[in-house]
């Protein structure tokens, strides 16, 4: 017990301190100084530039970077979806697998290029190396950089010194080449010397020491184990909070995260980048407290999510214990992670838009399992995704300044920049369209038969099984309830809308408000500004953050986790 | 809008070998020679033969083995399709699954009266989970023993193998304790030829 807290609190304490050195060299990245050592690279990032016909230089307009944002990823969605359906005609295929099936590669596709990674089907039996290699990790740079390419270009609207909000090509490949690169590349390699596989080989058969029988009788004498290029593939799954394992168990799989030394580091990868962007944009908008201020107002969220959820998972398990055993809620998590890790890294990967799971979040107890879902439907703000947690946060940051410029009738300003009408508008819009999907995807698939068709538990159970899916899709997480038989042309089209919708449905109105607030002039401060660095102002936003969050998602969490709870109690 | 279809479909193509080729290539050309075994999937052979990998687990219920975690997966630890059973923590389907684990665990030992730990009767999270609680070793140290004829000297040399098996928490914080049940049951294999 004591142990786990420690862990927990070594944790908190190593990623803030992280946030701080990797946050203001990330600054530097897009400033285009990414220091000596990566002065080998530059040369690459001109003759991208050169090839691409980029002139680096040139800055873009919000509609400009609003146009490439969605003409680069429509592209890559495109590309991603054919890779899948001629997986059998392509190389690095050992395994012989066949096409993958139209409505699959059509949700793979969006979910991979939006930095969601939800994954209906099953890693290891349905990719084959190259569509894993070429399509997948692909995107997870890819996307993950156009996400903090957007952050970036927020960040430079609202500076007071604002000349423009840069170029998308310039910051997308700054973004992969510098930072998510060679991070990827160190840490692929930690985590092969745990034991994570990379290889090219087919998958290994072992005879096994004991032969079984199977449930209809046939014996098994070997043990057929999947390997691959797994290692570099997981390191970026992490850093680029896009959570697609190369495993069906993702990271509980025994070889895609071995040791407790890879499980913490894994768990750290999560929160690392988007923790450190708070720091980013601190610097960039040229005011470092603003940066802080954001940093504390997620930790906080964060920790009281994480003693909530923590409490919760490790309350006895009545089943459990009737049944004549000792009472942790172990179903769905492995013995080397435990039930207090696995906790740990639920809360960071629904915190940010990650996603991966090293325990199976549908089994936790149901006041365990509310915290995650929670936590995305607030809008993944909490460190968030790399980059689009930091720009969603900032939709709320113009809501409270709004909001508090309201009740004591001082104009609202941001950073020293009236906050008008338009600005409101498109904050509002980003806010709510992730909730309208959750909501309206939920309500689709209870009354449609072939949605709660797929759910695994009954009752109120299942009924959260459905929330959740539609909750990591509209958030762009990605991890799932997994009972729920999700590869099917309704949930693979379905959960395909969420997550395109409120990708773009977030990132355009996060671009129009970064293109409006670099045209507005700087007022000097006075004594009407509120000042937006103070711990009062910590607690509006997350007032304000929790506000939303409840108002709009409390009835449905009442329809699910919250009644299995109470029903649990009943007999 | 059109000047970003060149700059889009240049960058894809030449990301997609950067990143797709190149960056997977580079990290197994540098694993496979600094970690020729671990890269590979850590796997065991005895006698010239594959008979596992150290981190995945197998199916045990000879009662004269230790046992691990049961597995969702079918057949159970299978080692290509890795899963969950995803079964809620109120479903009657569980309720059944954990009732019927603890039957057999009791019944192969009806010494052991106390309850049995909770990670011998519910399925891991991936299916293949290698490891054990050292609770979930030593319930069976007096099965695995009576099934093979131990002596009690022989039964408290046993309970030493399995007290050496154990692996603590990493730096001392990190992770729970555990026993690997594979390389458990081969020195066990070992210790009887």
């Amino acid at each position: 017990m004591n142990a786990s807290l420690i862990q927990n609190i070594i944790y908190v304490v190593v990623l803030v301190a992280l946030a701080f050195p990797l946050g203001t060299w990330m600054a530097n990245v897009y400033a285009g100084r990414p220091g000596r050592i990566f002065g080998f690279l530059k040369p690459i990032e001109r003759g991208l530039y050169r090839l691409a016909g980029v002139d680096p230089a040139k800055d873009m307009t919000w509609k400009g970077w609003s146009w490439a944002v969605l003409i680069f990823s429509f592209l890559s969605t495109v590309v991603v979806y054919a890779l899948q359906r001629l997986q059998a005609h392509l190389p690095f295929n050992p395994a012989g697998l066949p096409a993958v099936s139209p409505d699959s590669s059509f949700n793979t596709a969006i979910s991979f290029v939006t930095n969601t990674n939800w994954q209906g089907y099953s890693g290891e039996a349905t990719m084959s190396y190259f569509t894993q290699m070429a399509a997948l990790a692909v995107q997870n740079f890819l996307s993950a950089a156009v996400g903090m390419a957007v952050m970036v270009a927020l960040a430079r609207g609202l500076s007071k010194t604002a000349k423009g909000l840069g170029n998308f090509w310039v910051d997308m490949t700054r973004s992969t080449l510098y930072i998510l690169l060679p991070l990827s590349f160190v840490f692929a390699l930690i985590l092969v010397s745990q034991g994570v596989v990379q290889t090219f080989r087919a998958p290994v058969t072992a005879e096994l020491t004991q032969k079984t029988k199977a449930a209809d009788g046939t014996v098994i004498d070997t043990q057929t184990i999947s390997v691959g290029p797994v290692a570099s593939q997981i390191a970026i799954k992490q850093l680029g909070t896009n959570g697609g394992g190369y495993y069906n168990a993702n990271s509980a799989h025994p070889i895609e995260n071995p040791t407790p030394l890879s499980n913490f580091l894994q768990c750290l990868a999560i929160l690392a980048i988007g923790a450190g962007c708070c720091i980013t944009f601190g610097t960039i908008v040229g005011d470092g407290r603003q940066g802080k201020m954001l940093l504390a107002a997620m930790t906080l969220m964060f920790v009281l999510a994480l003693v909530g959820a923590t409490l919760a998972e490790r309350a006895p398990s009545r089943l459990l214990h009737d049944a004549g055993a000792t009472a942790s809620n172990m179903e769905g998590k492995e013995t080397r992670i435990g039930v207090d890790g696995s906790t740990l890294w639920a809360v960071a990967t629904t915190s940010a838009s990650n996603g991966s799971v090293n325990s199976m979040h549908d089994s936790y107890t149901p006041i365990g399992g509310l915290f995650p879902m929670l936590l995305m439907m607030l809008g993944e703000v909490v460190f968030g995704g790399v980059g689009s947690g930091l720009y969603g946060m900032i939709l709320f940051v113009v809501f409270t300044v709004f909001i508090s410029g309201l009740l004591v009738g001082r104009t609202p300003e941001y950073l020293g920049k009236k906050i008008g009408p338009f600005e409101m508008k498109m904050a509002a819009i980003g806010i709510l369209i992730p909730c309208a999907s959750v909501l309206v995807a939920a309500a689709i698939a209870v009354v449609a038969p072939k949605g709660y068709a797929g759910i695994c538990n009954q009752g109120a159970h299942g009924f959260s099984e459905m929330l959740y899916a539609t909750t990591s899709a509209s958030n762009n997480n990605g991890s799932a309830f997994a009972g729920l038989s999700a590869n099917t042309p309704f949930w693979n089209y379905l959960l395909g809308l969420c997550m395109v919708i409120c990708r773009f449905g977030v990132i355009i109105p996060v671009l129009a408000i970064a293109g409006s607030m670099s045209a507005r002039k700087v007022t000097p401060e006075g004594p009407g500004t509120l000042p937006t660095h103070t711990p009062l102002f910590i607690v509006l936003l997350i007032a304000v953050v929790l506000l939303v969050g409840a108002l709009n998602f409390v009835p449905a969490l009442f329809l699910g986790p919250v009644l299995e709870h109470v029903s649990a109690f009943r007999s | 809008m059109k000047d970003n279809l060149r700059p889009s479909i240049v960058m894809l193509v030449l990301f997609t070998l950067i990143l797709g080729l190149g960056y997977p290539a580079a990290v197994t050309g540098v694993a496979r020679v600094v970690f020729p075994s671990k890269s590979t999937g850590s796997t065991i052979e005895r006698d010239g033969k594959v008979v596992g990998s150290e981190l995945v687990g197998q199916s045990f219920d000879d009662p004269k083995y230790f046992w691990g975690r049961p597995s969702a997966t079918s057949p159970a630890n299978n080692g290509a399709a890795s899963s969950g059973s995803n079964l809620g923590p109120t479903a009657q389907a569980q309720a059944d699954a954990v009732a019927g684990r603890v039957k057999a665990l009791q019944d192969a030992d009806p010494t052991q009266t106390g309850p049995v730990p909770a990670d011998l009767v519910t399925a891991s999270g991936s299916g293949l989970d290698p490891h054990i609680s050292p609770e979930a070793a030593l319930y069976q140290v007096h099965r695995v023993a009576a099934a093979r004829g131990m002596t009690k000297e022989q039964e408290a040399d046993l309970k030493g193998l399995v007290e050496r098996h154990v692996e603590g928490r990493t730096l001392g914080f990190m992770g729970e304790p555990r026993v690997n049940v594979l390389m458990l049951n081969l020195d066990l294999d070992g210790i009887k030829r």
